[in-house]
């Protein structure tokens, strides 16, 4: 692999993938393998699939509460190789910098061997986009400590039964909003824009991403990006969930991928300052591709089954605002004005 | 002027008792520290805070953005093998009531301040031991220091047992709002020497989160194993007792001070009837004591140094002495047996089936950081001996200095 970049991924220099092909040859081992009971076409268990490959041995992974928890981790059966511990389902950020915050006095003061150990603490929706924002916002802001938070976002808390979480799309049936005769919309609130968040407000957080486990080597080369990255790091992955979306587990991936090419799910990262599409988004952004109907991707899921023409055309409409109005597509919503200064006159 | 720490082990300073813990968390060399602010516990942070910007001792210092944040990095620090700080007050603790039962079930040897305050709402900033009493039944270690001098032997006794791997568990530092935390005092601190002799490093052993020790830590257990870890940790508070008691014996050879390790007997020796309680009750007790000494008044005070592990033998052994009992809860149960506070139940619940029991009877007082007057103390006092006096059970529980 001569004239490779390399990047220093706990105590290994490690390359990125670029193609899907490359994992075979360039990410071998595993470090979450059998012992867990996720669902059958669970595309978070992927998420913890590529997110422990892209970071080797010398990790320390954190988990909150969720499916990744409960589905994941039964005691004498779990799937990981590296060091894991179970956090609180709003503590995700807090994990992260409480275990990072131990290594670095530690090394600091003699008291452990030094090296660079990865630390990553991941949730699920529930843990990063409701309940968990104030710890995962307080954990960008250190500077100081290296770590990286992944929020896998299956778009509801799936593990206690599909109720609405602050991820999950408008309109979508869960547990919490089932469509009735008086209110065929129960959920009437649009999807939180969560990584946008945690870039814009944390300017000291350089690298900032989104993942879809129907691109691996997307998602494998932002784990190593964001371990690399001084600091802390953030990524938020979309995961198609066949219990909670209603549909055959064997269209996850198509389902992942429809997520990306309707434009609802742009893939992108943000590093030190600089925003860049990946994959399919990035040529959707610079005009060689069209985006897909969104209905595409509605239709194939049974949560929104009671969906109206009306229904479609809102949510079109939506993804459309997200393309045509935002400065940068589905991740700045709202654009420079005009210099008030002119408007006077 | 001389920092604290530039004047420590030379003789008597004048501190108050968050300053003190603040020097017992620099001289255990604690490596990870948060803070978030809430009275009156808040004070100790800014004690430790100067000294880490002052460079008196190295520690990652982190002021949080919540209680729950604040206990949830120590406690993933502290699974690393960090040796830990924290603390909070009131409603605080409360917001962080999730780490604080998480860390008792993980076992963690998490050091905590408690700064006792009132739960608001209504608001409130004074004394009330609830909120350090709730941690009571999960496993947490809990003590109660009465003046800034004992802050010494309880905060390091606080390490020295709850990192004990015969015991890892949380160890709460209960001391009452103001009147402690606020209230200086003359204090002998020891020594970084005598220190290092007593504390040894904190060792997680092979339940360390590492990349060498690749283990899995809380997975789900459900109702295959989970009645086996709760009797892990009943057989550790256990064992904390007797940690605690070879500890202490320990801190006696090394600082030479302190004489038992559960309980403060004040003037019980021919004492017919004592007070009991906690923390800094002791203070306006001891005075109205010996006033009423003067009287002829043979009353004795008893105070539990320990909430948990709850002394019970030495309070047995303590209480069978005496022909009455008065417990005196700085905090309330609502609605629990005879309406009584938490203390007196557990004391009650103490002393059952003892041949030769004394009669008990519960006091109310102080709540909300109300001043706890010598008057209020003699009183108590009297109802006691008067019980003593008749022999007749008095069940009811009497709220003091309360108007209406």
């Amino acid at each position: 692999m001569s004239g490779e970049t390399l990047y220093q991924i706990g105590t290994q220099q490690l390359p990125l993938m670029g193609k899907v092909n490359a994992i075979p040859q360039k990410a071998v081992e595993e470090y979450y393998t059998s012992g867990h009971r996720t669902c059958q076409g669970c595309e978070s268990a992927l998420i913890m699939r590529l997110m422990a490959k892209a970071a080797g041995p010398r990790t320390i992974i954190l988990g909150s509460t969720g499916c990744m928890y409960v589905a994941n981790t039964t005691y004498y059966s779990t799937p990981w190789v590296v060091p894991w511990m179970h956090t609180q389902l709003g503590s995700c950020g807090s994990a992260a910098t409480g275990t990072a915050a131990a290594l670095r006095a530690l090394m600091r003061k003699g008291k452990m061997k030094q090296e660079p150990i990865n630390v990553i603490s991941f949730c699920g929706d529930g843990g990063g986009v409701d309940m968990g924002v104030a710890g995962i916002s307080a954990a960008l802001m250190h500077a100081e400590y290296n770590h990286l938070i992944i929020c896998y976002d299956n778009e509801s808390y799936a593990n206690t039964d599909i109720q609405i979480s602050g991820a999950s799309p408008w309109g979508a049936n869960t547990t919490f909003t089932p469509p009735g005769k008086k209110f065929r919309i129960m959920h009437t609130r649009w999807k939180k824009n969560i990584a946008a968040l945690y870039a814009v407000g944390h300017t000291r957080c350089n690298y900032v991403a989104t993942g879809d486990a129907s691109f691996p080597a997307d998602l494998i080369d932002k784990v190593r990006k964001g371990l690399a990255t001084p600091g802390p790091a953030f990524i938020h992955t979309l995961d198609p969930c066949p219990k909670g979306w209603d549909y055959d587990p064997f269209y996850s991936h198509k389902l992942g991928e429809l997520a990306v090419e309707t434009g609802l799910f742009p893939l992108w990262e943000m590093t030190n300052g600089e925003l860049t599409y990946t994959g399919i988004s990035a040529r959707l952004v610079y005009g060689n591709r069209k985006r897909r109907p969104v209905r595409e991707y509605l239709e194939a899921q049974g949560r929104f089954h009671h969906f109206t023409e009306e229904d479609y055309a809102y949510f079109q409409g939506e993804v459309d605002k997200m393309w045509d109005n935002w400065s940068m597509p589905g991740v700045i919503p709202f654009k420079l004005g005009e210099d008030p200064a002119k408007k006077k006159k | 002027m001389a920092t604290a720490a530039q004047q420590a082990g030379v003789g008597v300073q004048l501190l108050t008792g968050s300053e003190v813990m603040a020097n017992v968390v620099r001289l255990a060399d604690v490596d990870v520290i948060t803070a978030y602010p809430i009275r009156p516990y808040d004070t100790v942070m800014q004690y430790v805070s100067r000294f880490i910007s002052n460079g008196e001792f190295d520690a990652d210092y982190i002021p949080a953005e919540s209680e729950h944040g604040q206990f949830e990095i120590v406690k993933h620090a502290c699974a690393c093998g960090a040796r830990v700080f924290t603390g909070s007050s009131g409603v605080g603790w409360l917001y962080a009531m999730e780490p604080l039962a998480v860390t008792a079930g993980l076992r963690l040897p998490m050091v905590a301040l408690v700064g006792c305050r009132a739960l608001d709402d209504p608001g409130a900033f004074g004394t009330e031991h609830n909120d350090a009493m709730l941690v009571r039944d999960l496993g947490w270690l809990i003590t109660f220091p009465d003046a800034a001098q004992e802050v010494v032997e309880l905060g390091l006794l606080a390490y020295r047992v709850a990192e004990d791997p015969k015991v890892f568990l949380p160890c709460a530092i209960a001391m009452d709002g103001a009147f402690l935390t606020h209230s200086q005092a003359t204090v002998r601190l020891p020594s970084q020497e005598q220190v290092k002799k007593f504390l040894p490093p904190y060792n997680r052993g092979d339940m360390l989160l590492h990349p060498d020790n690749p283990i899995t830590i809380a997975p789900q257990a459900n109702e295959d194993w989970l009645m086996e870890v709760r009797r892990q940790s009943s057989e550790a508070a256990k064992r904390a007792y007797t940690v605690l008691k070879d500890a202490h014996k320990d801190f006696c050879r090394i600082f030479g001070e302190s004489t038992n390790p559960f309980l403060d007997e004040y003037m019980t020796e021919d004492a017919d009837v004592v007070l009991c309680g906690l923390g800094t009750l002791s203070l306006p007790v001891k005075v109205a004591i010996r006033e009423m000494r003067k009287e002829g008044k043979k009353v004795g005070l008893v105070r539990l140094k320990w909430f948990r592990p709850f002394p019970t033998e030495e309070l047995r052994a303590s209480l069978s002495r005496f022909k009455a009992v008065g417990v005196v809860d700085r905090d309330y149960s609502f609605g629990s047996p005879f309406h009584g506070g938490i203390l007196l139940n557990e004391v009650k619940a103490a002393l059952y089936g003892l041949d030769k029991q004394p009669r008990v009877k519960g006091f109310v007082c102080g709540l909300g950081g109300r001043e706890v007057l010598l008057e209020n103390v003699k009183h108590m006092a009297d109802e006691i001996l008067a019980i003593a006096k008749s022999g007749k059970a008095d069940t009811q529980v009497e709220w003091i200095g309360v108007r209406g």
